[in-house]
């Protein structure tokens, strides 16, 4: 049964503007809080590992998610990785151009089962495929905050 | 056994200090929220009548209720409803509470009056069809349930066609100089 | 009904905190793996997962049912998230029930997570948009209102004293001190609650739960796994739900009418037909002092009106003739909205099983109930509890 009354002149509706004022602050968890003080003091990516199910979690666990175990021991996976994937930027996200195009990738990182998004820095649209080998570029230490910003980019394998 | 005593808990408890301290990371991010909410066939003239100094609801025929805020279907007979009708800007207060403290927790200022928020029956609708508005040029000692009040409105030019076209819902005879004297802060 | 036995066989819950390091999906695994652990299962063995967890806008995380999938248990699994605001704690093992009894499902792992903390300047702010956008939030309201104004009707309308219902927050918050989890424990008098700061009269800061970080967890099994993995089965034998209408303000604020229609439904299947004598002990949601009456009254474990004076007579104590909350309720324990009322569940459980410990009330209970509430005043769940 249709509603008897309906809006015909298309300058009638009417709507109302507001918002939902809050913002967040966000705590890292438990395994964050290591991986994210292992990159500000040492600038090193941290893991953690199943053995029964061979897998290495990249940011760091404290469990698996496959058999649930407790996971506690963090390793040093290091700072090498390769392009699993990645796609070109060309708009900001309220819509505006960006100054220069961006590559954002997921990084696989070597010896891992995880990875991390981020920009490549200092590889051009033309040189980057699938497979390509990088390495993180971290901001000097003195600037590190604890936090995904710490990390500058991936850019080439260092000779 | 499920033993809640012996099993060591989860939950690692922060203080306030913490963060202040940096002692633990964080990130913080402020979302952009806005919205634009289409009003619809009943609110869109709820609001243009309250434009107006007038207060509009919907009949539906079935259940006969008169419904406030208008709605163009009945919620209870699942039904389209079926005519508009004008209600008076007159009520009676169903509840009422003695606000000191903001929308997002902060405390109102020494020098900032409470707020005293109410449900409103309005005359002419259904009994019971409540809808919520402020209480002014009251004390709060003095408010009753069961009080008859009057909408006060923003001056014609004000208005904008919204609920705040209503400033405030007053009472209809002032309290009792006697009562006045007796009210203490709740 | 053609609906299969289901039993819950374990149970984990974390502290609950106001500010907790975990994230989110942390919290979930902390009590999930308790909850496995309890009962000798793997994840393995868990064949579905239903995760309870309210508005997003609490954790600040889209999406975040999905979010938390991993913590809770769901890799790879059939999974459903189910929000109900503050009925969710109670919904969830009743959306988990029906994995199981309908034959789906085995074992059904079933989560609660709350994470406010993330929400500033205060949690209370999401809140703002429980509110009728147009027609109430310009007037910018706080959730306090809503509860204030149904607090004061149902004082009006009975002549129920400030005192009367303070009397709930002194014996929940007592009660408490025994729970290992909980956050606002303590011994206060009822000359505590009335001279607390009064945030929106009638409401002071001791009648209120706090804000709270944690997460719950129950493993559900049907009869054939449940008796195979313990010999204290604690049955679901009732189960209830109902919404009323978000037009709040054309309701009796002075009585639960939803949480009538739950608990009818419930005890229908439960085949309980005298609450009040055959509901051993309750777990109603407590959020704010005032509620635990207006929901012992909704359930019909009292006449309308008569839960204060019960309550004054030491009825609902936990060596009383019906103990409510012996947990410490949301009051004392803590109020991650979706968790808290599993934590009511998990209560009723440990009850029934002579395994609450300090908390264990006298006459060894059979039956019990447990019931959360939620969205804006409007939902009523319940469950019924058997051992």
């Amino acid at each position: 049964m249709a509603i008897t009354e309906k809006i015909s002149k298309t300058t009638t509706p009417t709507f109302w503007e507001g918002e939902i004022p809050v913002n967040y602050v966000y705590t890292y968890g438990l395994a964050g809080e290591t991986f994210f003080r292992a990159i500000k003091d040492k600038g090193i990516f941290l893991g953690t590992r199943c053995d029964d199910c061979d897998v290495t979690f990249v940011p760091p666990k404290i469990y698996c998610d496959r058999c649930f175990e407790k996971l506690d021991t963090y390793i040093d996976v290091g700072t090498i990785g390769y392009v699993e994937t990645f796609t070109v930027t060309f708009k900001n996200m309220d819509g505006s151009d960006k100054a220069k195009p961006r590559i954002l990738a997921m990084i696989k990182i070597e010896g891992t089962d995880g990875g991390i998004i981020h920009y490549l820095e200092g590889i051009g649209i033309e040189e980057v495929s699938l497979g390509l080998p990088v390495q993180a570029i971290f901001k000097p230490k003195a600037q590190r905050k604890g936090g995904i910003e710490d990390i500058i980019g991936f850019g080439p394998l260092k000779r | 056994m499920v033993d809640l005593d012996k099993c060591e808990l989860g939950g690692t408890h922060l203080k306030s200090s913490d963060f202040e301290k940096c002692k633990v990371l964080t990130t913080e991010w402020t979302p952009n929220l806005g919205y634009a909410w289409d009003n619809g066939v009943a609110i869109g003239r709820y609001l243009a009548e309250l434009k107006e100094g007038k207060i509009i609801a919907r009949i539906c025929h079935k259940c006969r209720r008169i419904l406030l805020p208008p709605r163009m279907f009945c919620e209870l007979c699942f039904r389209p409803t079926d005519e508009w009708t004008y209600v008076e800007d007159t009520g009676v207060v169903n509840t009422f509470s003695i606000a000191y403290v903001n929308w997002d927790a902060s405390r109102r200022g020494p020098k900032e009056p409470p707020l005293i928020p109410a449900v409103i029956e309005i005359d002419g609708a259904t009994k019971s069809m409540g809808i919520m508005h402020m209480l002014g040029e009251v004390a709060p000692a003095d408010v009753k349930i069961g009080m008859k009040v009057r909408a006060v409105w923003k001056k014609p030019e004000d208005r904008t066609g919204a609920i705040t076209d209503i400033l405030y819902f007053k009472p209809l005879r002032a309290a009792s100089p006697k009562k006045r004297a007796a009210g203490k802060k709740r | 009904m053609g609906m299969r036995k289901v039993a819950i066989v374990g149970a984990g819950i974390t502290k609950f905190v106001r500010r907790a390091q975990e994230t989110g999906k942390e919290l979930s695994w902390q009590a999930s793996k308790m909850a496995l652990d309890s009962c000798g299962l793997t994840l393995d063995d868990v064949d579905m997962v239903t995760l309870g967890t309210a508005p997003d806008a609490f954790d600040g995380v889209h999406m975040k049912g999905e979010y938390l999938a991993d913590g809770a248990g769901a890799h790879r699994k059939p999974y459903m998230r189910n929000y109900v605001g503050g009925g969710t704690g109670v919904f969830s093992p009743i959306h988990g029930w029906f994995h199981v009894a309908s034959g789906m499902a085995d074992v059904c792992l079933v989560v609660a997570e709350e994470k406010m903390s993330s929400c500033h300047p205060h949690p209370q702010g999401a809140f703002l948009t429980i509110f009728d956008h147009t027609t109430e939030q310009p007037l910018k309201p706080t959730l306090i209102w809503i509860f204030a104004l149904e607090m004061n009707r149902y004082m009006q309308t009975y002549g129920i004293s400030k005192a009367d219902i303070a009397r709930v927050s002194v014996k929940n918050k007592g009660n408490a001190l025994d729970h290992p989890s909980a956050q606002v424990a303590e011994k206060i008098t009822i000359e505590d609650v009335l001279n607390s700061e009064t945030l929106c009269w009638p409401v002071n800061r001791l009648d209120i739960s706090p804000a709270s970080d944690g997460a719950a967890a129950v493993v559900l099994a049907s009869e054939r796994v449940a008796r195979r993995l313990t010999d204290k089965p604690v049955w679901i034998d009732g189960v209830g739900f109902a919404i009323e209408t978000a037009y709040w303000a054309t309701r009796d604020l002075s009585y639960p009418r939803y949480v009538e229609t739950a608990a009818r439904m419930a005890y229908d299947m439960a085949g309980i037909k005298e609450p009040s004598k055959e509901i051993h002990i309750a777990e109603p949601y407590d959020p704010f002092d005032y509620k635990e009456l207006h929901h012992m009254e909704g359930l019909m474990l009292c006449p309308r009106g008569e839960a204060p004076r019960l309550t004054a007579e030491g009825y609902t104590a936990r060596d009383g003739n019906m103990p409510i909350c012996p947990s410490g309720g949301a009051l004392g324990v803590g109020n991650p909205i979706a968790a808290t009322g599993l934590m009511k569940v998990i209560e009723i459980f440990l009850q029934l099983r002579g395994e609450a410990g300090k908390r264990q009330v006298p006459g060894k209970p059979t039956c019990g109930l447990a019931q959360a509430w939620g969205d804006l005043m409007q939902m009523g769940t319940v469950i019924v509890l058997r051992s």
